[in-house]
């Protein structure tokens, strides 16, 4: 009897151990994962340089219209709301909303830039708008603040960003895509536009900047894309 | 132990000496791996070219590799498998490199064009019927350090393609070498089909000759 006992207890603990073991080698691929991605962002910082610009592409590879894909996670286009503006704020001397004209009356810059994304395609186009450098100029951004926060009205999306990607001399708030104003396919009325980063990066439908000590995340990188996303 | 060594090689080692052995085993699930988990990361564009300019001649615009062949589930597990996997296969394949030429191996199994081109001629020949019998080998054939040559450059091809792929702005002289970022993506796919095509072809010659395969186990005797 109590033989049998043993036997049992030694099978039950053999059992036991045994799916303890699977569950544990079940988690080690994503253990293996978060290791490798923390060691993949690692490098991705360590290798991006500030003052790297991005070659502007030739005109003659500029993407047709309407070969250039969009899109937004709200079941229809989103329209920016009436008397809209753009709130600044976070850790900075001066919070201001700003108008579009506003904003348009700041420093233009113009860049044509190859687009990439993460599902692998490129597209090329030229967009206007303000460097989030004069921006953050403008508003007294604190040095404290190693982050940016950017929100958006589609539906809430948004994503933020490291401020030495998000102060990158060819990070810009897009108000105009291949010389026209920004189509609402695009993010109209403004965009964040930027080589140094993948597409979902670059947050349309703008309606807030936040300067902020911490990252906060954002809409695919909280479902498991990658956080930093340089290129 | 005397280690003498003769043109063909270092004498008094083993057909496949244990590091060679090992690296060759890691390798097969970690390119299994990268090529599922890279299959995936191309379901998400299945196309060649930028948008709006497709490559007109990739017969296969807009059709997906089939789902046996795609490993990580979605676009962003796929991704992060990629990323991961690739260092262990770039540390695998620099442990083995830096094996081979520290202790001369590379002598009997890379293709010298001097050496080995007669005898890579002479075993098409062979293998075409044209030659009744192949010729004489001492460790591996001319054909057969040819294949293993060009698959180890696909490897390098695959790694820095890849890198161009990844980081087209930060390393934008390497993307610039394969004719830009969608030249390097064309790079890389054709990087893999031309190693799937070197893995079967070495299987069903492994299968022909199953002594290289027990080798490959075991190590082989010492010659």
């Amino acid at each position: 009897m109590s033989d049998l006992v043993t036997r049992r207890t030694i099978l039950k603990a053999a059992v036991a151990g045994a799916a303890l073991a699977a569950s544990g080698a079940l988690g080690v691929p994503s253990r293996f994962l978060r290791a490798m991605g923390a060691w993949n962002q690692g490098i991705d910082r360590l290798i991006f340089a500030p003052d790297r610009m991005a070659p502007e592409p030739s005109l003659a590879e500029v993407t047709p219209d309407g070969d250039f894909p969009s899109y937004f996670i709200s079941s229809t286009m989103p329209f920016p709301p009436a008397n809209w503006m753009l709130k600044v704020g976070g850790l900075v001397a001066h919070p201001t909303a700003f108008s579009l004209e506003e904003l348009q009356r700041m420093p233009r810059t113009d860049m044509r830039l190859r687009h990439h994304c993460v599902e692998g395609w490129s597209a090329v186009a030229s967009w206007h708008g303000v460097r989030m450098r004069e921006l953050a100029n403008v508003v007294g951004a604190d040095r404290r603040a190693r982050y940016v926060e950017f929100r958006s009205f589609d539906n809430g999306y948004w994503s933020s960003w490291d401020g030495e990607s998000a102060l990158h001399n060819q990070t810009i708030l897009a108000y105009g895509m291949n010389g026209d104003p920004l189509y609402p396919d695009h993010g109209a009325p403004l965009r964040l536009y930027s080589p140094v980063k993948l597409g979902y990066k670059m947050v349309k439908y703008l309606t807030e900047v936040n300067f902020l000590p911490d990252p906060t995340g954002g809409y695919w990188e909280n479902q498991g894309y990658e956080w930093f996303a340089g290129l | 132990m005397v280690s003498t060594t003769t043109a063909d090689g270092p004498k008094g080692r083993q057909a496949q000496p244990l590091l060679i052995r090992l690296a060759h085993w890691v390798n097969v699930p970690l390119l299994v791996l990268m090529a599922g988990s890279g299959l995936q990361i191309f379901v998400a564009y299945p196309m060649l070219g930028p948008r709006g300019a497709l490559y007109p001649w990739y017969p296969l615009q807009g059709s997906p590799p089939p789902t046996w062949l795609r490993f990580g589930g979605w676009l962003a597990g796929a991704r992060h498998w990629h990323f991961a996997l690739a260092w262990l296969l770039i540390v695998n394949a620099g442990v083995y490199l830096v094996y081979l030429f520290v202790r001369g191996e590379w002598r009997r199994r890379f293709f010298l064009p001097r050496r080995d081109l007669k005898n890579a001629v002479a075993m098409v020949a062979y293998y075409l019927r044209i030659h009744r019998t192949p010729p004489p080998t001492e460790f591996y054939n001319g054909l057969q350090r040819l294949a293993y040559t060009v698959a180890i450059l696909l490897g390098l091809i695959e790694v820095l393609s890849g890198l161009a792929i990844y980081k087209p702005l930060q390393l934008h002289w390497l993307t610039s070498i394969f004719g830009g970022y969608d030249g390097a993506r064309t790079v890389h796919l054709l990087g893999l089909v031309l190693l799937a095509l070197f893995t079967a072809n070495h299987l069903v010659l492994v299968a022909l000759h199953p002594r290289t395969f027990i080798d490959m186990l075991t190590g082989g005797k010492r010659e």
